[in-house]
């Protein structure tokens, strides 16, 4: 069993479906933090079999809720204060993403236009669709 | 403030209404003539267009307005570089309403976000052409007397044609209208309209590749160009460019009050010896737009009129 250091302060994203943590590390522009952030991969887990695990040293303002919601609403977001758990949020499928993610259309306005924000609408909450703000293209 | 950016900005109801006032106009054209005076239309056409920016013009000159503007993007600050907010910005200090028309899908709802005016969607990629929808449901309820109980045959590039996603977007608020879809399998209909608009409220809808299956099936024929515009490969446009030609011979396998409407401009997809048919329709769109354009501007100029006044 690997070990990682106790979190004091900070965030713990758990249940990331195995494989996924180096996208969300990514998308969520982790990279671009000063402060700790651990990547666990595969690690054992009753429910899933293996899953992936990110630990982040800080506050909540370091992880966007809305852009984790759209990658996996399963995830489990624990907050931990004083070395325990002291609040678990839940992520649901936002509305609405902001520069999250960029519309592939070629044909779209943001495609030549770079101080546009790229904006997406949840469309279809079963099918988890979500489509650009200006061409309706599919995410 | 109001914009006219899809068909569904208007509700069915706003839209009986207003084709209602585009009647109106349409027979008492005198009682119009000076509603607009002292009023200006700016035409930003960043992609050629004949009818939509002719039509616009004609409609705003009918009312007594004025027209200023300009008809493609190298004749504008676009090529110094400067973005459709900032255009709109300054238009809106210029004129009291604008249409725009952009090669970029969604350039028209940027231009809304930034406006002060109204903002009327004049095509915008292959997305969507709202007052040629206007236009073609005016054209539709002339003919049948109503929007509803019909079948229509939408035949061509589906994937790529802004007018048939604003036509579709628009009737499948009408009840008991059937979809057949003509075209080849690389210009299918786009993802978003057979997803969201056809498949998600459940209106009955077929794909087929061709013409002459459905033919006599049809109570209205909205035939499509394939635009050379929207590839970006010309050997992908020239393999698809004749695979639809609405002919004499396929006509007589139509029913006698099937209606044929296209959005025009044609290449070859409707040969000449059609229009002497009487069900070709197609020129009474052309004559119904600028009406449908007077009753739009006529429209959004008293919405904005109002929010003024709030």
């Amino acid at each position: 069993m690997l070990n990682i250091g106790r979190l004091n302060e900070g965030i713990v994203l758990d249940h990331i479906e195995a494989g996924k943590a180096m996208t969300i590390y990514r998308l969520l522009g982790l990279g671009d933090l000063d402060c700790g952030v651990a990547i666990i991969k595969n690690a054992h887990s009753n429910k899933m079999g293996k899953k992936d695990i990110i630990k982040i040293e800080g506050g909540m303002d370091l992880v966007d809720l809305d852009a984790l919601g759209y990658i996996d609403c399963n995830i489990t977001v624990d907050i931990i204060r004083d070395g325990v758990v002291s609040e678990k949020k839940d992520l649901t499928l936002p509305e609405k993403l902001t520069n999250v993610i960029k519309c592939s259309n070629p044909r779209c306005i943001t495609s030549i236009e770079p101080q546009l924000d790229h904006i997406f609408h949840l469309t279809n909450k079963d099918k988890h669709i979500y489509r650009c703000r200006y061409c309706e293209e599919k995410a | 403030m109001k914009h006219l950016l899809s068909p569904l900005d208007f509700s069915v109801e706003e839209t009986e209404k207003l084709l209602d006032l585009a009647h109106e106009i349409r027979i008492t054209p005198e009682k119009y003539a000076h509603c607009c005076d002292g009023k200006k239309i700016a035409t930003l056409f960043y992609e050629p267009s004949t009818r939509t920016r002719l039509s616009f013009e004609a409609a705003m000159m009918n009312m007594g307005g004025n027209c200023l503007g300009f008809s493609e993007a190298s004749s504008s600050s676009a090529t110094k570089g400067e973005t459709v907010a900032d255009t709109i910005r300054v238009v809106s200090h210029y004129a009291d309403i604008c249409a725009i028309r952009h090669p970029k899908e969604g350039a028209p709802k940027v231009a809304a976000d930034f406006s002060g005016i109204p903002v009327v969607n004049a095509g915008d990629g292959g997305h969507q052409h709202p007052t040629q929808t206007l236009a073609d449901l005016m054209t539709i309820r002339e003919l049948r007397g109503s929007l509803d109980n019909f079948t229509i045959g939408i035949c061509g590039d589906l994937k790529f044609g802004r007018t048939v996603h604003s036509l579709i977007n628009a009737l499948v608020r009408y009840p008991n209208v059937r979809f057949i879809l003509i075209s080849p399998r690389e210009l299918r209909i786009t993802g978003y309209v057979r997803d969201d608009i056809l498949t998600d409220n459940g209106i009955e809808f077929e794909e087929v590749e061709k013409l002459e299956d459905m033919i006599d099936q049809l109570d209205i024929l909205y035939m499509t160009r394939v635009q050379k515009e929207r590839f970006f490969s010309e050997d992908e446009y020239l393999r698809m460019k004749d695979y639809y030609i609405l002919d004499n011979e396929k006509l007589s396998h139509a029913k006698e009050d099937m209606y044929i409407l296209h959005p025009l401009p044609r290449v070859n997809e409707i040969a000449v010896e059609v229009d002497s048919d009487p069900r070709a329709k197609y020129f009474e769109q052309v004559q119904n737009a600028v009406f449908v354009r007077q009753a739009v501007i006529l429209t959004l100029l008293e919405s904005a009129k109002t929010a003024a006044s709030l």
